[in-house]
């Protein structure tokens, strides 16, 4: 007898694009099958007005699209502020704290500052504060990676818990009614540093803000140099100091630049959304935009798919335990097992499982 | 092999798509009744109500609510799915807008919410949708924001805590006697969520019926600083016991403090519900607010075209503020009794929980203060409370505003 194992890996060619989205398709139909069978077994919903329910969840009113879309925004931000990180194999999972700090770089200019100068330069100054908060949180990781050959992947993520309890002190300083913890809508009757509605749309400027973030993270990515050094960096460090890049400098730049696009995402959730500082208002954005980034294999394009992905299922999720009277979990269990789905398919995407046949013949 | 997988996969694709269209035309009637409330007539003909909860079930406050939430839908004929909406896990912020928002979209024409957080939120929402009735428990400011449409709740369960406090002050009495430890060494723990008024005035009148009934009482208070985190509330109760307190209570909504006595075999009164089934052993009783009295009155106010009140305040009177049936297997002799008659005595107005006899501040008596009742985010107090000898709680707005340090109380 001969050794062949019963399973066998191995990896596949690159598959033609149409093949490929052939799989993922498929994935996200067995994924919803599965899906069904377990609503049907546990809670004895029709599967059909489960999934009716999670796109009415998001597609239901004029309102609904418009939350949607702020959330697609917020969330397609995030993960294009960590995308050139992780093309460079910076693993910053700081996102979370990095928006954080953005939040309350904004929100301090807008209690502090707000009736005190002109609305617009609020707004602008509370644009530079986040920006720079979230260039200092993620530099600070940046530097020392470049400078010492830290672990970032740790660096980041402690200053993620660093971040929550600078911004719950900063909570309790502002806090009404004092012991609450609880700042409220900041500036709610003067709505000063509030960003502006256009077309009467108070989602609309995050949305333009999250397209021009889109087009011109790929441009950054794919046609300008720093975007090539990155990619090299990413390869192989030792290429790119060969070849002559600064490889010190790519780094600290790219996670500052990470940093930046995560404060500006801050920016927008206290300006444009919220109006108050939490610790939670990044929501684990930071985390999720990880795996939108990674779905979306760090291009841009591909990214508004993927984020469209993570919050439909999110919002339709919602819309389920709303509507059917489940409890939250049961949303979170669907969520799970798709992205379960999609993210094995991508293992079938590179690999391809054979098993032992009689005569050896292969089965495809 | 590979013929067949085509064909599975088209099926399934078949499956998917017709799956798609049945759904989507399965959706399509659905709005019809929605658009029905819209109009402008003041008393809507059909009841819709959505209530937005902080957390889910798993949470004693927010069970709490739904469950006299559900209570209510069902005395009023309302069915849930139908016209009867409840959101759990919505955190305090645009959140609860959106969260509100939607109800609105769906037609509700009553939304609850129950957390304090989320207070500025729906009153953005309440401003932009004036045909619509919210409510929201534990705020401060309907009674300073001038909607017509926003109102706060609340009930004085200060009088609830304080009967139930009569209880552990017994139970202390009769492990003294029983020599388990001496009338000094009387002290009880609290594991509170943040230090403000609502909070503080819990522990308070926790304390000073205790304190009725077992003078010598001193209280240890930990703050948590979150409505519900199990691991915190568990500890703050192992570290209150391991400070030599005998007896815990608690104004968080885990069942982190019950289970963390019932494991360490210290008498424990709860909050917002029995936890008899995990605690036997240690569970006296525990207070708590009914909210169905006032979504019964909240439903038939909207039902009927009727103002709600900007500030209601359920009282023991009104069965707002109930106590759970008391643990025959832990409390003293005589405890049914005994806080029956205060009851009684605090109904009829011939006992006041914040009695300023009862209490000292820094060695003295309390003759006059100055509460913070109009928020205006100005910290400054402009109403005086104390009148005819005690401390009027909740009678100037419903959510409450005893913020007071009294001596006895040590907060760690």
């Amino acid at each position: 007898m001969n050794k062949v194992p019963l399973i066998h890996i191995t990896r596949r060619k690159e598959l033609p694009w149409y093949r490929s989205w052939a799989i993922r398709v498929i994935a996200v139909i067995l994924a919803l099958i599965l899906c069904g069978v377990i609503t049907l077994l546990l809670v004895g919903e029709n599967p059909i007005s489960i999934y009716a329910t999670m796109i009415k969840g998001n597609f239901g009113t004029t309102k609904k699209v418009w939350n949607m879309l702020e959330e697609l925004a917020i969330m397609l931000c995030t993960s294009l502020a960590l995308a050139p990180a992780f093309r460079m194999k910076f693993w910053n999972l700081g996102g979370d704290g990095q928006v954080l700090m953005g939040c309350l770089g904004s929100a301090s200019v807008m209690i502090l500052l707000g009736g005190r100068l002109p609305n617009i330069v609020v707004i602008l100054l509370m644009l530079v504060a986040a920006i720079i908060a979230g260039t200092i949180w993620a530099g600070i990781p940046g530097f020392f990676k470049a400078r010492f050959n830290t672990n970032e992947t740790l660096f980041t993520l402690m200053m993620n818990y660093i971040a929550t309890q600078i911004v719950a002190f900063f909570v309790v300083v502002w806090e009404n009614p004092k012991g609450s913890s609880n700042i409220g809508i900041i500036n709610q009757a003067s709505r000063e540093g509030w960003l502006p509605t256009i077309f009467n749309q108070k989602y609309m400027i995050i949305i333009i803000v999250a397209v021009l973030l889109t087009v011109a993270t790929y441009v950054y990515m794919k046609y300008t140099k720093h975007g090539y050094e990155i990619s090299v960096v990413g390869e192989s460090e030792s290429t790119a100091k060969y070849i002559g890049i600064k490889v010190r400098k790519v780094i600290l730049r790219t996670a500052a630049l990470s940093g930046a696009i995560c404060g500006l995402v801050g920016f927008l959730l206290v300006g444009g959304v919220s109006h108050t500082l939490t610790t939670s208002l990044s929501a684990g954005r930071g985390f999720t935009g990880v795996m939108v980034a990674w779905l979306g294999k760090f291009n841009p394009f591909f990214m508004i798919l993927t984020s469209f992905i993570l919050v439909f299922l999110d919002k339709g999720a919602k819309e389920i335990t709303t509507i059917f009277g489940l409890n939250d979990s049961f949303g979170s269990i669907l969520t799970g097992l798709i992205l379960f789905f999609i993210i094995g398919c991508e293992f079938f995407l590179n690999y391809q499982i054979s098993f032992r046949k009689k005569q050896n013949k292969e089965v495809a | 092999m590979k013929g067949l997988k085509k064909v599975l996969a088209l099926v399934l694709v078949a499956v998917f798509a017709i799956g798609m269209l049945a759904a989507c035309g399965g959706s399509e009637p659905a709005p019809a009744p929605a658009g029905s409330g819209s109009g402008s007539a003041p008393a809507p003909a059909t009841l819709k109500v959505g209530l937005i909860c902080l957390h889910d079930e798993n949470s004693t406050y927010d069970k709490n609510f739904i469950d006299a939430f559900k209570a209510s839908c069902e005395k009023a004929g309302l069915v849930e799915g139908e016209t009867c909406f409840i959101k759990t896990g919505i955190p305090e912020g645009e959140e609860a807008q959106v969260a509100a928002e939607e109800f609105v979209e769906m037609g509700c024409n009553f939304i609850f919410a129950d957390s304090f957080g989320h207070e500025p939120y729906i009153i953005e929402a309440a401003k932009e949708n004036p045909d619509v009735q919210f409510s929201h428990a534990t705020g401060t400011r309907a009674h300073t924001e001038n909607l017509s449409n926003y109102h706060n709740a609340f009930a004085s369960i200060y009088e609830g805590r304080y009967l139930a406090g009569i209880a552990a002050g017994l139970k202390l009495n009769e492990m003294i006697e029983a020599g388990q430890f001496t009338a000094e060494e009387a002290k009880m723990g609290y594991v509170g969520a943040y230090p403000y008024a609502e909070v503080k005035s819990g522990y308070t009148s926790f304390y000073l019926g205790a304190k009725s009934v077992c003078p010598t009482v001193t209280m240890d208070v930990l703050f948590t600083n979150s409505w519900y985190d199990e691991t915190a509330e568990k500890e703050c109760a192992d570290n209150l016991i391991k400070g030599g307190c005998k007896l815990i209570s608690q104004h968080a909504d885990s069942w982190g403090a019950p289970s963390a006595c019932e494991a360490a075999g210290v008498p424990d009164v709860s909050y917002n519900g029995s936890t008899i089934s995990a605690c036997p052993n240690t569970f006296i009783v525990s207070s708590r607010i009914d909210w169905s009295p006032y979504f019964d009155y909240a439903f038939d106010c909207v039902k009927n075209g009727k103002a709600i009140d900007a500030d209601w305040t359920g009282t023991i009177e009104t069965g707002s503020v109930v106590l759970t049936d008391f643990n025959e297997a832990v409390i003293a002799a005589g405890t049914v009794e005994t806080v029956e008659t205060a009851k009684q005595e605090l109904i009829a107005g011939t006992r006041h929980v914040f009695d300023c006899s009862a209490f000292t501040v820094g060695g003295e008596a309390l003759t006059s203060y100055l509460a913070d009742v109009d928020d205006m985010g100005d910290f400054a107090p402009e109403t005086e409370v104390i009148a005819d000898g005690f401390f009027h709680e909740s009678e100037f707005r419903s959510a409450p505003y005893f913020d007071i340090d009294i001596d006895g109380i040590n907060i760690l």
